[in-house]
């Protein structure tokens, strides 16, 4: 697999990361030697082989249904660049 | 019943559309707390008030999983004839959003919990089977709320992590009433198993509907539009019509439909491409770290398999068998598990038939205009059974009876009691019957020698009569059978 610098943008907004015009170069060629480096793992067969999901030989751990969480607002809220007593406040988003 | 053909098209100038409908159904997991934290779950509290730092999405906080989500997933499965997968996976799904603290949704991409299954539909044209794809678990979205403020949006957490089932349809619904049918059914079931309160006012089960269009006859599917988030059964049926309309005007003047994401605008009646979701289907599923994969045990599966209710296809069936109903009102009357349980109360003082119809009449038409639900109802099963009794025993004529149904509503009394009371009671003494009605006749020789001369129409004045100086008390049948006696003999 190998980026070209459009899908280094396109990355770059779906992760919310601002990057300088001038920068997209360098990261291109940063990222595709990486890329590089990873696909080495292609030469193995893994045609018989399960996606492994997790390392830890456990199952995963559940709770019961009880409400124990919660009306904890003002400490939600906190750190919030902009609310109001009830709401977190963003800028207007509508369809 | 006799059966109509299906015919739903949208015609254009060059030929009949048939319309492909595949529905992707969130219904809301009834449990009290949250899939992945203790924080409550009940609707209309006070904003922000229900949020637990998980789900808020602090730094370092780790999901724990809700057992009950879990069965009822797989119980919601089963309900569904659908095959229970012991293995399955959560994944993250990437998206950016206000309401999304996290960034992403924990929801099962690869792996779902629950595979391929089926329900069946009672259409005017005979029973229909849609399939179902899978069922998976997934966590709510907060609230957007964008009217409070002119220049800002406010964003409630409340919803936010509660557990969702994305119950996914294969593409067979193929009109807006197999749609209306098949939301209903799922609601249903789902009433039935306790697994979701199926309340689409309070937002527990809304639906992204796929929409394409394909000449008549091809059997190829067109290139779909995905309508998102609509949360009433008539504005899918309406979001439908709209874009069904739309596709074939597209096609016929030659041009081609994107594929992509629109949104159902209630107050215009239109969907319009949602142009913020150009990215939404670069989701970039992966494994969630924080999440081993859950399995389930047969055993659990097997337990839970043999406490299912009886569900309503097996109902209606029973109800057939049992009850001697016909399909239409044993359907009317399994739809929903409080209306099946007030009628088989009322059935079993009273007779079945009567009561069916008497039920489905009266007594529905009573609480639709009180908009109660039957588990509100101010008369009660054993109350209503009088009723019904009383007509089929010939103390009272069904006129009477809404008479005494109305003073029913009005003073709770018991119908014994109302119909002693009033004197109520139907004149079915067939010799004072006669009496009355020989008064009558004498009373109005000329409309009698009418009558006789060929005037046949007059009967309904003569009944008309004895009806109104018995107070509505006479048997209906056998003044009939007494005024035809002495008229024609």
């Amino acid at each position: 697999m190998s980026l070209d610098k459009e899908k280094i943008k396109h990355v770059a907004r779906l992760a919310r990361i601002s990057v300088d015009e001038a920068k997209v170069e360098s990261l291109t060629k940063d990222l595709n030697s990486i890329f590089k480096f990873i696909e080495q793992l292609n030469e193995l067969d893994t045609d018989k082989v399960e996606p492994l999901t997790s390392i830890l030989n456990q199952s995963l751990r559940s709770r019961k249904d009880e409400v124990n969480d919660g009306k904890i607002r003002e400490k939600i809220l906190k750190n919030s660049p902009k609310k109001n007593e009830e709401f977190f406040v963003v800028p207007k988003v509508v369809e | 019943m006799s059966k109509e053909k299906f015919d739903y098209f949208i015609k254009g100038e060059k030929g009949k559309y048939e319309v492909v409908i595949g529905l992707e159904v969130h219904a809301q997991v009834l449990s009290k707390s949250k899939l992945f934290s203790g924080s409550s779950t009940k609707f209309g509290a006070d904003p922000n008030n229900q949020v637990s730092l998980i789900d808020s999405a602090f730094p370092g906080m780790l999901p724990v999983i809700n057992e009950e989500c879990v069965k009822q997933a797989v119980k919601t499965g089963l309900g569904l004839n659908a095959k229970i997968n012991n293995y399955s996976v959560f994944d993250r799904k990437n998206y950016f959003y206000a309401d999304l603290p996290q960034g992403y949704q924990i929801s099962q991409y690869k792996n779902p919990i629950v595979g391929e299954g089926k329900v069946l539909l009672d259409m005017p044209y005979g029973s229909k089977e849609i399939g179902i794809e899978r069922l998976h678990l997934e966590q709510d979205a907060g609230k957007s709320i964008h009217d409070m403020d002119p220049s800002n949006t406010y964003v409630d957490l409340n919803r936010s992590g509660i557990a969702l089932m994305e119950i996914v349809s294969k593409p067979d619904l193929r009109s807006p009433d197999e749609v209306n049918a098949y939301i209903k059914k799922l609601r249903s079931i789902m009433r039935y198993l306790g697994t979701c309160d199926g309340n689409m006012q309070e937002g527990s089960l809304r639906a992204d509907v796929n929409v394409s269009v394909r000449k008549e006859g091809d059997k190829k599917f067109g290139t779909r539009c995905e309508i998102k988030n609509v949360n009433s059964i008539k504005f899918m049926q309406m979001a439908i019509q709209y874009e069904a309309a739309r596709q074939v005007e597209l096609i016929e003047s030659g041009q081609e439909i994107n594929q992509e994401t629109r949104l159902f605008d209630t107050k215009k009646n239109e969907t319009r491409s949602m142009r913020s979701k150009e990215d939404a289907h670069d989701y970039r599923y992966f494994p969630d770290p924080d999440l081993l994969p859950l399995k389930l045990e047969q055993k659990l599966i097997d337990d839970i398999k043999k406490s299912l209710p009886e569900l309503p296809d097996k109902k209606k069936e029973r109800f057939i068998k049992e009850y001697g109903l016909n399909t239409y009102e044993s359907n009317v009357l399994v739809s929903d598990k409080e209306i099946s349980d007030y009628y088989e109360e009322v059935a079993k003082l009273s007779d079945k038939k009567l009561a069916a119809t008497w039920m489905m009449g009266d007594l529905f038409a009573m609480l639709n205009e009180r908009g109660l639900d039957i588990s509100k109802s101010p008369i009660s099963a054993k109350h209503f059974a009088e009723l019904v009794q009383s007509i089929k025993s010939g103390e009272i004529s069904g006129r009477i009876a809404k008479e005494v149904f109305e003073i029913m509503l009005e003073t709770g009394d018991n119908p014994k009691k109302i119909i002693d009371s009033k004197g109520l009671k139907q004149q079915s003494d067939p010799k004072e019957l006669e009496k009355m009605i020989n008064e009558i006749l004498s009373k109005n020789k000329d409309k009698v020698d009418q009558y006789k001369s060929g005037k046949e129409k007059l009967f309904g004045f003569f009944v008309g009569q004895v009806m109104k100086s018995s107070g509505g008390k006479a048997n209906p049948q056998l003044t009939n059978e007494i005024l035809k006696k002495l008229l024609n003999g």
